[in-house]
């Protein structure tokens, strides 16, 4: 044995030890491999799982495939639910990026869509206005109410060194709690918890508005939140990737100490990286009241911002994988609605972001098992 | 509204969060962040009723809670220690795991119907302490008592003892207790799996005790986050951990209670007239975490106690930490 194996300082009562070598540089296939393996184990565990509780794995699987991409009607329904993933899970990919937790998409999609509603409900633009101007209103108030509520756990950690995690965790509970009242109190519809109806100008077009011409574009739902969500995906790489803010974010992420000796202002971007990020964030919950519910309501969400960290994690935090991932866990909630048990599409994330951290260890190390023998001279250890 | 019973009920509850942060207290002493505690709490809950419902034991199942809880740390362990993951992500990976499974191993659970709790009693001489007396000895569940008996205990562990002594050093300067022949990742896990126990516990507390009954995710509805927000606010002292704990349930159990009756002091009570603005009410106990973090960070800031330094840092004999 030649490299130099670092040994844990013990193995327990087990006849092998593992060894961790560190890698200076992984070939590049072997990151997508491992994503790819991690992805199927953790179906295979999840299948396992619910064997034991005794659904049919099968099935189950079947079904999430069937009603995510069964028809075009499917396909169109997983891109509606891809929406407001896409742009949490930008959000969140943009904060992660810097090392920055933000937990906070949930609450921060809250409160864009409280924003986005005011403007309709209060009303903030003139009752009657044309869609050209209240789409792009409730656009800016989504934003802003997103981004104002991320400034909040921002301020808390520059300002006093509170744990953003927790901090963002707080917030979304009190966001809940924030719309609960709004749709039970002032924008009741007749003590249901809902607002009215918005009217037209507030709807973001749907593809099948063009039936008229197309008939075959006759109930496809896909919004205009899509297209939203695609471009905020172009801007947020051209920040990350090819702005000199960008390169700021990446560097804190990277080493925060040598970016402080660079000079670079810590406190300011963390700021800014979490008021962008809410933004996005708010942006998705305008796009989901305006482009599919038309009202606020107080369940609208199914935890896109949870899911969403999953999501940027799969992603690697890069803004544009953030699409196709999204699109795919965008089709796991839509087939998780008729799941029995209810809990299954959570486990599945669970078990899928657990398999994808542990498969990391062999991008950092080289994982070798090593036998323990009972005369230790001379023994290779096998390479795994 | 009878202060008593409501500082007696924020006792209960206070006992849940208690546990929790204790067990992350541990954890976090040995150098681990587990942010799974919502997750193995859950998964304590739905496992020790479900194991309750099915025996018509309620001792079984909080053995069954503790090792359910146990279990799942284990699994952060092993990723985070052996295979030295990022200990955040683990640890979202396992409340997302947690909260999945318990929903899936709950489901039907809601209308088991009624199961035998554990027992409640009063402590003989204590009870009669005026005002403490009525609030914290009497008729309380078993798990309370336990909870009492749990803070200066671990306060002495951590504080007084050779293996606590070992634990700190673990949490502080990992590779000086590693030269000393302190089995650096022999420690971390066995006080992560320890923080596990004691989150499957604080789960069994509320389905077997303070507050019966499975109700999916909402049964734990983001207790465990605000134990690990706790124990910030604590600085990782067992008697801190259990002022803020009792505090917290006490302020739940008061805004529970504000919500009920149509006067309070001769006015008219805006909680009773209008009923949306209870929803103020469910917010004030997380905008109190807040404050809470807030003012334990500037305090932790002026004394210059902070968390143990190698919080969250993977240790690797040789390599310096990232």
């Amino acid at each position: 044995m030649t490299a130099p194996g670092r040994r844990l300082p013990k193995g327990g009562g087990l006849p092998w030890t593992l060894r961790l070598e560190p890698r200076l540089a992984a070939p590049r296939w072997l990151s997508p491999a491992l994503t790819a393996g991690a992805l199927v184990l953790a179906l295979a565990i999840s299948a396992a799982i619910l064997a034991i509780v005794g659904a049919n794995p099968g099935k189950v699987f079947l079904h999430i495939v069937s009603s995510s991409l069964g028809s075009a009607g499917a396909i169109s329904d997983t891109l509606v639910k891809s929406t407001p993933l896409i742009l949490t899970g930008l959000a969140c990919s943009l904060a992660f990026r810097m090392r920055l937790w933000n937990i906070g998409a949930e609450g921060q999609l809250l409160l864009g869509a409280w924003a986005a509603s005011a403007v309709v409900l209060v009303p903030l633009v003139p009752a009657g206005a044309p869609a050209i101007v209240v789409l792009p209103a409730m656009l800016v108030a989504g934003f802003l109410g997103g981004a104002l509520w991320g400034l909040i756990p921002g301020l808390l950690r520059t300002r006093f060194g509170v744990n953003e995690i927790i901090a963002t965790l707080m917030l979304n509970s009190i966001a809940f709690a924030w719309i609960q009242y709004w749709v039970f109190g002032p924008w009741t519809e007749g003590g249901f918890q809902m607002s009215k109806r918005f009217s037209q100008e507030a709807w973001l077009p749907r593809l099948s508005d063009l039936a008229a011409s197309i008939p075959a574009l006759r109930g496809l739902t896909v919004h205009g939140g899509f297209l939203i969500a695609l471009v905020a995906a172009g801007v947020v790489w051209l920040i990350v990737q090819r702005s000199a803010w960008g390169y700021e974010i990446r560097l804190i992420g990277d080493n925060s100490r040598a970016a402080r000796y660079a000079g670079i202002r810590i406190a300011r971007n963390v700021l800014l990286v979490f008021a962008v990020s809410g933004g996005l964030a708010g942006i998705a919950g305008m796009a989901e009241i305006s482009g599919v519910v038309h009202r606020l309501q107080d369940n609208f969400s199914p935890g896109y911002g949870y899911t969403a960290i999953i999501v940027a994690y799969l992603a690697k935090f890069h803004p544009l994988r953030v699409v196709p991932v999204a699109i795919l866990f965008g089709g796991l909630i839509l087939a998780g609605r008729e799941i029995q048990p209810s809990g299954v599409p959570a486990m599945i994330q669970g078990i899928i972001l657990f398999c994808l951290i542990a498969s990391e260890v062999f991008l950092r190390y080289r994982v070798g098992i090593t036998r323990r023998m009972p005369a230790a001279a001379g023994h290779a250890g096998r390479r795994g | 509204m009878d202060l008593q019973l409501i500082m007696a009920a924020g006792i209960a509850v206070g006992t849940i969060l208690l546990f929790a942060a204790i067990g992350e207290i541990l954890a976090e002493r040995a150098g681990v962040i587990n942010l799974g505690v919502e997750g193995m709490m859950l998964i304590g809950a739905v496992a020790g009723y479900a194991t309750a419902v099915s025996t018509s034991n309620p001792w079984l199942g909080v053995v069954v809670a503790m090792l359910a809880g146990g279990l799942l740390s284990l699994l952060h362990a092993i990723i985070t220690i052996t295979f030295r993951a990022d200990q955040v992500v683990s640890g979202l990976a396992l409340t997302f795991l947690g909260t999945g499974l318990a929903r899936v191993l709950g489901e039907g659970l809601s209308n088991a119907g009624s199961i035998s709790l554990l027992p409640r009693f009063s402590i003989p001489v204590l009870a009669h302490i005026p005002i403490l007396g009525p609030i914290a000895f009497t008729e309380q569940s078993v798990l309370v008592y336990i909870g009492y008996l749990l803070v200066p205990t671990t306060w002495y562990w951590i504080s007084h003892t050779r293996p606590g002594l070992n634990l700190r050093s673990v949490g502080e300067e990992p590779a000086a207790a590693d030269a000393l022949g302190v089995d650096v990742v022999a420690t971390r896990y066995r006080y992560v799996v320890a923080g596990g126990l004691l989150a499957g516990l604080a789960g069994a507390t509320i389905t077997l005790a303070v507050q019966p009954g499975w109700f999916g995710a909402l049964t734990v509805n983001g207790r465990g986050w605000i134990a690990v927000g706790l124990v910030i606010f604590a600085s990782w002292s067992p008697f801190r951990a259990a002022i803020g704990a009792y505090l917290f349930g006490a302020v739940v159990q008061l805004t529970l209670a504000m919500q009920l009756p149509p006067t309070i002091f001769g006015l008219s009570n805006p909680f009773f007239d209008y009923h949306p603005n209870t929803f103020f009410l469910e917010m004030l106990p997380y905008a109190l975490v807040l404050l809470a973090l807030v003012a334990g960070s500037r305090e932790a800031m002026r004394k210059r106690i902070g968390a143990p330094a190698a919080l969250g840092i993977p240790y690797a004999r040789g390599e310096r930490g990232r």
